[in-house]
């Protein structure tokens, strides 16, 4: 009988305890939430030099079909326009041109990846992200959402490239 | 004394110890060699392929089923007149007008015996067509998309089972009536079945470009039943040959009352001058009333179109273009050699196999050498077309195939056997027993001019004790023999889908470089169809909402909807964006009175959801598609009837 008033006791305590206090909370609960930038600016930007898709590799070229592309001095309009057409249908469903979406966005891609990687990236994606070490830090980095195959022609993935040129 | 024997009989229980060992391990290893023998012959290594595909019809399923040979192993079930909610075949908006027949939407059929295209008298492995035997179409299946892509009814028919088998140019595709009916159908009394009553054997033309059908003529024959049928070949081309029993015309207690005549007959049908004299404008068209549903893969969309009109041809106005072969007791079976001389009659109920000769039937037509007519049609004597008789092979022989070397098989159904015997001959070489009763047998290209004689597969009725047992209903049954040389080996048993009733099979190579991977988003016609999620949107109409969506590795668009209200019809038309091979998503929503949608790459499909309850209810993708599978989930917002819930949708706009 004592015992089982002392528990009882402790029990109420422990209860009375972990009711106070946390009154105005907006969340449910915060477990787990990636840190905000007003909490730790400082390792906010080292994580984010870290990331995949801010790296800078221009030496690079990927694994696939596409093994050594020279672009052109002037960017070829034409070839803009059939490729934004193609990426409008083909790679708009995961890519917004300017801004991270299920992946990366292309902007500026070419400061950071050479155009054979980019091509091979799209040509090629399942052996990509299984052997190219920028590719694999990627998948993670875009929580393992992989990159889909549309099975584009060289072509395609050429003009894609092309229209990539002007979004900087 | 005793102290000596006591270490001789350790001895001697040690030594016999031995020897028993020894004994049992090399009677193991014997069982154990002769088994991996057989068991290598079936054994096709992860990641290869097998040599022939196998195309097993369901029976009661309704569907045709996909195998590999020689491994037995099951690649797909193909929906063919059986709704098939895995796949939403007879389910989704798409679908549902391929079920439909002059009797309205039929969810089910009795699929029996399929039969791959041939040219020239080779399976060329484009189509394959097989019968619904209940309310009588014609399927056929592409073999790029492993699709039902076009189902015909037949008019004036009833338990289409002599069908659905192929010219050698697949210039038809045959369909014959089981049952006698009333041509056109009117009410009048059963008992007057004899003389009145009439069976109908269609012709329906195959386009040899896309494979369109149509019924080019019916044939209006005597009250028979028309049990089964396959083409001349060869010398023989531009005849059929179709077995019939019940020439006693009874129409009550078949059992006995059919079985009464000595010699049913095969009737010979020379379909080229029929067709000669329907081209040259011949035969009657009669009002008729039938369905033709036809699925086109780039609306990904069927339409069903009712056909009021079919041109009946009676044998007595084409003179010479039909004959009845006696042949004894009830055939069921009717097969022709790879040479098409000879006609095996499989008499079920006789104890010999009758085989008539396609030369000497030609002769007796020559010289008029008629036994009498049945209803103006002439009738042969039997010495005069038989080839030979397979004498005492078995009891209820059924069906005959062949090899490509001039040797038949036949299933005999109440001895439970595989018989070979040789074509011309006529004596048995070899019998292999079935587990159990086997009907239908199948060689690859076993029914053509040009047999692959590796295998046979025997299709058994009876299961009984060959596999784990799975209650009062048990799986049927598959064997297949090894008949490369002299004497059948029994290889392997394999469960079936349903009942298979016959099977086609053809070398794998003739079809697996041209099966499709993925339906090309540019062609995609259908009128819902998005081709990027910039086109995706919500639509009302009335109370009828319709909802373009997109779906991609690993999300919905739109896959947050607000606005729907209870007693909408809400048509969720969902387009499968990717473009890579052997990426399906599904979709199902919580409720929903239909199954799921399954959409294959470039794909578009369509349910149908008629909210009932206010809320807000979720649907999500049924087919793991990716890592965030799980992720792959939307909601729609139900507001009750009246309320003003503006229509939105969205997808992503916290993402940032």
């Amino acid at each position: 009988m004592k015992t089982t008033l002392k528990l009882l006791t402790v029990l109420l305590v422990l209860l009375f305890i972990s009711c106070g206090g946390k009154e105005e909370k907006k969340e449910p609960f915060d477990y787990g939430k990636k840190p905000t930038t007003s909490e730790k600016p400082v390792e906010k930007k080292v994580e984010s030099k870290d990331l995949a898709s801010q790296r800078v590799d221009l030496t690079n070229k990927g694994i696939g079909p596409i093994t050594s592309i020279v672009l052109g001095e002037e960017i070829d309009q034409a070839m803009v326009v059939h490729g934004s057409d193609v990426y409008k249908k083909m790679c708009m469903a995961c890519h917004r041109p300017d801004k991270k979406f299920i992946g990366p966005a292309p902007k500026g891609v070419l400061e950071r990846r050479t155009p054979e990687w980019v091509m091979n990236m799209i040509l090629n994606p399942e052996e990509m992200v299984q052997k190219d070490p920028l590719a694999k830090d990627l998948l993670v980095e875009f929580n393992g959402s992989p990159m889909a195959n549309q099975n584009l022609t060289e072509e395609e993935a050429r003009a894609v490239l092309e229209y990539f040129r002007t979004l900087k | 004394m005793k102290n000596i024997l006591k270490p001789l009989l350790a001895i001697g229980v040690f030594l016999l110890a031995f020897t028993s060992c020894d004994n049992s391990k090399k009677s193991d290893s014997r069982s154990g060699a002769l088994a991996g023998n057989v068991a290598e012959k079936v054994y096709v290594a992860p990641g290869e392929h097998d040599e022939f595909y196998a195309f097993v019809s369901g029976g009661f399923s309704g569907q045709l089923s996909v195998y590999g040979l020689p491994s037995g192993r099951l690649f797909k079930v193909i929906p063919v007149f059986s709704q098939d909610p895995e796949k939403a075949w007879g389910y989704n908006e798409e679908t549902k007008p391929m079920l439909n027949t002059s009797h309205g939407f039929v969810p089910w059929d009795d699929a029996h015996h399929p039969d791959i295209s041939q040219t020239q008298g080779v399976v060329d492995g484009r189509w394959v067509f097989i019968n619904g035997n209940n309310t009588p179409r014609i399927a056929k299946i592409d073999l790029t998309t492993f699709e039902t892509t076009e189902i015909i009814e037949v008019p004036n028919s009833a338990g289409n089972h002599s069908s659905s088998f192929v010219t050698e140019n697949t210039e038809y595709v045959v369909a014959g009536t089981r049952f006698s009916v009333p041509i056109p159908q009117r009410d009048m009394p059963i008992k007057e079945y004899k003389g009145n009553f009439k069976g109908a054997l269609t012709f329906i033309s195959v386009d040899p470009q896309d494979g369109n059908m149509d019924i080019k003529f019916q044939l209006i024959m005597p009250g028979f039943d028309y049990d089964l049928s396959h083409p001349g070949r060869g010398k023989s081309h531009g005849w059929f040959f179709f077995t019939t029993y019940n020439s006693e015309e009874a129409n009550t207690l078949l059992e006995v009352n059919a079985s009464q005549n000595d010699k049913d007959f095969i009737a010979a049908v020379n379909w080229k001058k029929i067709e000669e004299y329907v081209n040259n404008g011949g035969g009657t068209k009669v009002p008729a009333n039938y369905a033709h549903n036809v699925y086109d893969d780039e609306t990904h969309s069927a339409t069903s179109t009712m056909k009021k009109e079919v041109l009946v041809v009676n044998p007595a106005e084409v003179p010479g273009a039909v004959y009845l072969l006696p042949t004894p007791k009830s055939p069921h079976g009717c097969d022709v050699d790879p040479t098409g001389e000879y006609i095996v009659g499989n008499g079920k109920l006789s104890a010999n196999l009758t085989v008539h000769s396609f030369t000497k039937m030609l002769d007796a037509i020559e010289n008029q050498k008629f036994a009498g007519d049945a209803y103006g049609i002439p009738i042969l004597n039997f010495e005069d077309v038989l080839a030979g008789t397979v004498e005492q092979p078995g009891l209820g022989p059924l069906h005959t195939e062949f090899d490509d070397k001039g040797n038949a098989y036949t299933t005999f159904f109440i001895s439970s056997e595989v018989v070979k015997w040789k074509v011309g001959t006529w004596e048995v070489l070899d019998r292999q027993p079935c587990y159990y009763s086997v009907g239908h047998l199948m060689i690859p290209g076993g029914n053509s001019q040009k047999p692959w004689g590796k295998y046979v597969v025997a299709m058994n009725k009876i299961t009984k004790d060959r596999y784990l047992p799975t209650g009062p209903e048990v799986t049927q049954s598959a064997q297949l023999y090894d008949i490369s040389g002299d004497k059948m080996e029994l290889l392997l048993d394999f469960p079936t889908i349903g009942e298979p009733h016959y099977a086609a099979g053809c070398p794998a190579d003739l079809i697996k470089s041209r099966s499709k991977k993925i339906y090309n988003l540019e062609d995609n016609k259908h009128p819902f169809a998005v081709k990027s999620e910039a086109e995706t949107k919500v639509v009302r109409d009335g109370n009828t909402v319709h909802i373009s969506m997109s779906m991609i590795r690993s999300h919905f668009s739109p896959d947050n909807i607000e606005g729907v209200k209870v007693g909408d019809k809400v048509y969720f038309h969902v387009t499968n964006l990717e473009q890579d091979y052997d990426v399906p998503h599904g979709i199902s929503m919580i409720g929903a009175n239909t199954s799921e949608l399954l959409i294959m790459p470039g794909q578009t499909e369509t349910f149908l959801w008629e909210p009932k309850q206010e809320g807000v209810w979720p649907f999500y993708c049924t087919d793991f598609c990716s890592a965030l599978h799980q992720e792959m989930q939307g909601y729609v917002r139900v507001s009750p009837v009246g309320s003003n819930t503006e229509l939105k949708w969205s997808l992503g706009e916290e993402i940032e």
